[in-house]
């Protein structure tokens, strides 16, 4: 019963975001005040009917209502309840469901917080929203319905992949979406805007916190995934560059750049039609990445199964939208003039070329995650693009970018002079490029030109940006939380840098056999292999490794991978053990047994592997910390009659 | 300079550091460009003498043989038509099966062996790489079994 209550509150659901698409913008068009109100009861009532259909669906799996396929074919009756209620969102249809749910909180969170918004602009942001959602509802119902009964009714389901049974993994794809469809906002402002044809700078202030809590989810989504991937998989890495990691990443780097953008036309009035254009990018490649997630098209360690029904459908929705709304843009980004003046040498400039070295990054992973995708669609062959081409793309991409980070946020707007910046900062560059090419040589040597650059280009990038913030406190110039959520945010990314530059230069990784009794030393440990013993876990049983660790003649830790085999599945997992400070991570995964006791394993020094996580903490709380700035809760109407400098109308 | 002038440098400046990383960026992507090809087509000689690829196929029944004091293995793949040895050093995923489809990076050395680095199985029991299920298809002896296998629908 409860699953059918479900089934139909998904079809109200529909129904409204039908409405709440297409009447306020009809009342937007004639002006007619009835027809615009619509626009915020129709998303409350879109967002109650696909709350009630989630929560039907989350009670069938607590219930353990096997009736209903999707339940029974990714939970079981021994199943922890964390993992039933993460089970929702475990395969395709309920994490669309999800998906549409997280649409529904953006809607009514843009209808309850932006008070201040003019009606019509409203009413306008909800119904682009409403269309987004009638697309997904529409793909639910018609091609993946999560309520899809089974008869017979099997007595107990099947296992949710074990794989996806990590705490890490259950809250990554929640945080992921947040992002994705966070983004979503931004657009609707951007097409809002361009319906309406009025592109000012308060348009930029609306959607910039909007922008930048979506890509603070992203972000932490993003870093969740890498770190489930690292202690889940057993592989030891954190980035794979897995058509399934970049779809993620794409939009996240066009994020960064919209983010940097927003800034200079909340400012200065400045690049309008380029930030509606990177606004209109930023939520495609959200799309897209679902349907490179979604449709299964993808050569990817991560693969789904395929379902063309779907595949065409997502496609024709991504041709809708982003067809669409860049013709929209075509159309009237024309009238869209940018009077800020700013001179060469100036903020604004190094904001452009802050976008420039973004979108080229993700030109670079669209390229290498489609390619393969074109070349199998013209049937001319398989192949694949390398983890290298990535590597090396990156390494070349971040050398301006940590440049530009070093001297981008001490520039001021509108024109700077050179000696000014030269002066204040070039003794942190020679110091950071000295230190930097000295670490490697007095650890290994040798010089080692990469990582030598790598590390200077974090320590140029940590120094600057505290400098920046000393000088302001030394000055007595406010602190605004969104200067200090930049600052933060900044130094993660530098605290990133060294995380990575270390960990792919020092790190050691051994496939061994090992013996009861025997021990192998990495990088100054001593692994002692005890043995392996049966642990009974609630829906598995595991052999469980016993390995001692030994630094300087003394037993530093103890680290206890497992192979699990989970009820109702016959192929084993690895979880990993690992040993964690600051600064280095001991990692072992066992391989499979061999005779006499022996196992095989994998044992991995990981240096400084925290800090690539830590960076990315610090950047997400960074966005959380200027979205909370005081000036984006102040009444718009007061300082956006202030602040415009611009207005261009049809 | 005049502001004309620098505004130009400006354009000139990007188009450049663009034009670079175009050119840097394509030269990595053709090195790193790995090609898929079945048994069969590396027993035609197909498949390249100097240069990494990858290769795919069902692992045949009773063919994993392991060496007794080191973690080198060896095990044939099969499209159904033509089976191939590969020998690796290291572990194995979790879902290697002999009977199951797995795809192997590597290169070919001399005395015709192929010798991988990584060799990826399927994250989940029911799913098939996608160029193993063509291939199959493409040796047509298994062509309903590979579909199969595709259209199963799979958790992530």
């Amino acid at each position: 019963m409860i699953p059918e209550l479900g089934h139909f509150a998904l079809i109200i659901a529909f129904a409204v975001a039908i409405v709440q698409s297409i009447v306020p913008l009809i009342g937007a068009a004639r002006n007619q005040p009835a027809l615009i109100a619509m626009a915020r009861p129709a998303a409350m009532t879109q967002f109650l009917f696909v709350g009630l259909a989630y929560a039907a669906l989350t009670h069938a799996f607590i219930v353990h209502d096997f009736s209903v396929l999707y339940v029974s074919n990714h939970s079981n009756l021994v199943q922890p309840l964390l993992y039933r209620i993460s089970g929702v969102w475990g395969s395709h249809e309920g994490s669309l469901l999800l998906w549409a749910l997280m649409l529904a909180l953006w809607t009514i969170a843009v209808a309850v917080y932006s008070k201040n918004l003019p009606e019509i602009l409203m009413a306008r942001v909800l119904a682009v929203m409403g269309m987004v959602s009638t697309g997904f509802l529409a793909f639910m119902l018609f091609t993946s319905n999560p309520f899809e009964r089974i008869f017979p009714v099997p007595l107990d389901g099947s296992e949710l992949n074990p794989l996806l049974q990590d705490p890490g993994l259950a809250i990554h794809p929640p945080m992921l979406y947040m992002g994705y469809v966070g983004f979503s906002v931004a657009f609707a402002f951007a097409v809002a805007a361009l319906l309406g044809g009025k592109l000012d700078a308060t348009w930029a202030r609306w959607s910039r916190p909007w922008t930048t809590i979506a890509w603070s989810f992203l972000t932490f989504g993003i870093a969740l995934g890498s770190w489930w991937a690292y202690n889940e998989l057993g592989w030891g890495g954190w980035w794979f560059w897995d058509p399934v990691e970049n779809a993620s990443f794409m939009p996240w780097l066009v994020g960064t750049a919209l983010i940097h953008s927003l800034a200079s036309t909340e400012k200065r009035g400045v690049f309008k039609s380029w930030t509606v254009l990177l606004a209109i990018l930023a939520f495609s490649l959200s799309l897209l990445g679902t349907f490179i997630v979604r449709s299964g098209v993808l050569v990817s360690v991560h693969a789904f199964a395929t379902d063309p029904e779907r595949g065409v459908f997502i496609l024709g929705f991504l041709i809708f939208a982003v067809g669409g709304s860049l013709a929209l843009y075509a159309w009237r980004s024309a009238a869209v003039v940018s009077f800020g003046r700013f001179q060469w040498f100036s903020r604004e400039t190094a904001l452009l070329l802050n976008n420039i070295i973004f979108l080229t990054a993700a030109t670079a992973v669209l390229v290498g995650t489609m390619y393969p995708l074109v070349v199998d669609a013209f049937g001319v062959g398989k192949i694949s693009v390398g983890r290298p081409y990535f590597d090396t793309m990156f390494a070349y991409i971040a050398i301006p970018l940590l440049l530009l980070m070093g001297v981008g946020p001490a520039i001021r707007w509108k024109g700077d002079n050179w000696p000014r910046i030269a002066k204040t900062t070039s003794i942190f560059f020679v110091f950071s490029l000295v230190v930097g090419l000295l670490i490697p040589f007095i650890v290994e040597d040798k010089l080692n030109l990469a990582t030598g650059l790598g590390l200077a280009g974090a320590l140029w990038v940590a120094l600057t940006t505290l400098k920046d913030l000393l000088s302001r406190m030394m000055r007595g110039l406010k602190l605004p939380l969104s200067y200090i959520g930049m600052i933060m945010a900044h130094f993660g990314v530098a605290v990133f840098v060294a995380g990575v530059t270390v960990v792919m230069t020092y790190h050691s990784e051994k496939d061994l056999r090992m013996e009861p009794g025997t021990s192998y030393n990495i990088s100054g440990y001593e692994f002692l292999f005890q043995g392996t013993r049966t642990v009974q876990g609630p829906n598995y049983i595991a052999q469980e490794g016993v390995i001692e660790i030994w630094s300087e003649g003394e037993k530093t830790g103890e680290l206890l991978p497992q192979k699990r085999t989970y009820t109702g599945k016959s192929e084993p997992m690895t979880d990993a053990s690992i040993d964690i400070t600051f600064t280095r991570d001991l990692y072992a995964a066992l391989g499979e047994e061999l005779e006499n006791g022996a196992w095989s394993m994998r044992v991995y020094y990981k240096p400084l592997i925290r800090w690539i996580w830590l960076g990315c903490i610090l950047m997400t709380i960074g966005g959380v910390l200027a979205v909370s700035d005081r000036r984006y809760r102040q009444s718009v109407k007061q300082t956006a009659t202030k602040k415009v400098t611009a207005t261009a109308s049809l | 300079m005049n502001k004309r002038s620098r505004r130009k440098v400006l354009i000139f400046a990007i188009v450049f550091g663009v034009a670079i990383a175009t050119v840097l960026g394509l030269t990595a992507f053709e090195e790193n460009l790995l090609y898929f090809y079945s048994p069969t087509q590396v027993k035609a000689g197909d498949a390249p003498t100097t240069h990494s690829f990858r290769v795919g196929g069902l692992v045949v029944n009773g063919s994993v043989k392991r060496a007794p004091d080191s973690l080198k293995i060896e095990f044939d793949v099969t499209d159904n038509t033509e089976s191939m040895t590969i020998e690796y050093t290291g572990i194995l995923p979790d879902l290697f099966r002999e009977g199951q489809g797995i795809v192997a990076m590597g290169s070919m050395q001399a005395g015709g062996k192929f010798v991988a680095q990584e060799v990826l199985a399927k994250h989940d029991e029911n799913y098939m790489p996608p160029e193993v299920a063509a291939a199959l298809e493409a040796s047509g002896k298994s062509a309903k079994e590979a579909a199969e296998y595709t259209h199963q629908s799979t958790a992530k």
